[in-house]
């Protein structure tokens, strides 16, 4: 389904990274990262106009000619973002919603893991295993 | 609720622990309140994560406040803060009149002194789960009268 998710702490460093393997991963590092810049006007534009504004789901951030990118900010203000590939119109807003959903879910038990310390690279091996399975349906 | 009694019995116990393991006991008194702040620190930042799961986001400081003092307190004591004051320059005070974890002691002055320890937990969970809402703040405890206190919470602007 997905072909690159990635978290980002609050300061915008990124806690985890991880990519269908290719030949170039970098391309992915760099789209998420810019995508970041999205993630920031979308999220300071809170308050200025009201309205639905405030889910935690930012919706789809930009689409570029291969990939359509997404994204979603925890209270925390850590941020996902899930990269998936523009030919798979089959892809529905609410399965992107429910992906999110349950990469916050495995997120929010490595937080409460008391063996984790806050603002390390995320090595949970239960939110790896999530991962896998978005990125593993494609088929 | 069945699991109130829990809490409370861990948090002395806790306590007891922590001030039974310090080396030496009656000058440590600073560095066994802090220990206890950090430990509320850590565990704020994971309560915090997960009662925010589903709220929507926050508008603004104030907002965040608001759900210290509704949702995380529920939560924890099973009661909201009775009261909520600001200058709305960075200082809040949030008073409770029915502390739950000072009402099993006795009320009036008697164990004045012994108050502090029982607050310092608190004082870092709400610390913590302002820090990991991307707030730094100093957060001290106040006591007057046994069950009652009060917490400020200082903001500190980046």
């Amino acid at each position: 389904m997905a072909v690159c998710i990635a978290a980002f702490a609050k300061e915008n460093y990124p806690l985890y990274i991880r990519s269908v393997p290719t030949q170039n991963e970098l391309k992915f590092h760099y789209t998420v990262h810019t995508s970041l810049d999205v993630v920031e006007e979308k999220i300071s534009a809170v308050g200025k106009s009201l309205g639905d504004q405030r889910e935690l789901y930012l919706g789809l951030l930009y689409p570029t000619e291969d990939y359509k990118v997404y994204g979603y900010v925890t209270n925390s203000k850590v941020k996902f973002v899930i990269v998936v590939d523009s030919s798979n119109t089959s892809l529905r807003d609410n399965e992107i919603r429910s992906m999110f959903r349950k990469l916050h879910n495995s997120f929010t038990d490595v937080m409460c893991n008391p063996f984790y310390n806050p603002g390390d690279p995320i090595q949970s091996k239960a939110f790896n295993g999530i991962v896998s399975g978005m990125m593993v349906q494609t088929g | 609720m069945a699991d109130e009694a829990p809490f409370q019995f861990l948090h002395s116990e806790l306590i007891q622990y922590i001030y039974k393991s310090a080396d030496t006991e009656d000058t440590e008194n600073g560095r066994n309140i802090s220990k206890l702040e950090n430990l509320g620190c850590r565990v704020g930042q994971g309560l915090i994560e997960r009662l925010t799961k589903d709220a929507p986001r926050f508008k603004d400081e104030l907002d965040i406040m608001k759900f210290i003092c509704k949702d995380f307190w529920t939560c924890l004591f099973k009661k909201q803060i009775d009261n909520l004051r600001t200058n709305h320059q960075g200082i809040y005070v949030l008073q409770d009149s029915q502390f739950r974890l000072l009402s099993h002691l006795s009320a009036g002055k008697q164990y004045l002194d012994y108050a502090p320890k029982y607050l310092a937990f608190t004082c870092g969970l709400v610390r913590g789960a302002l820090s990991n809402l991307g707030l730094r703040s100093v957060v001290t405890a106040e006591i007057s009268d046994m069950p009652a206190c009060k917490f400020q919470v200082l903001i500190q602007k980046m």
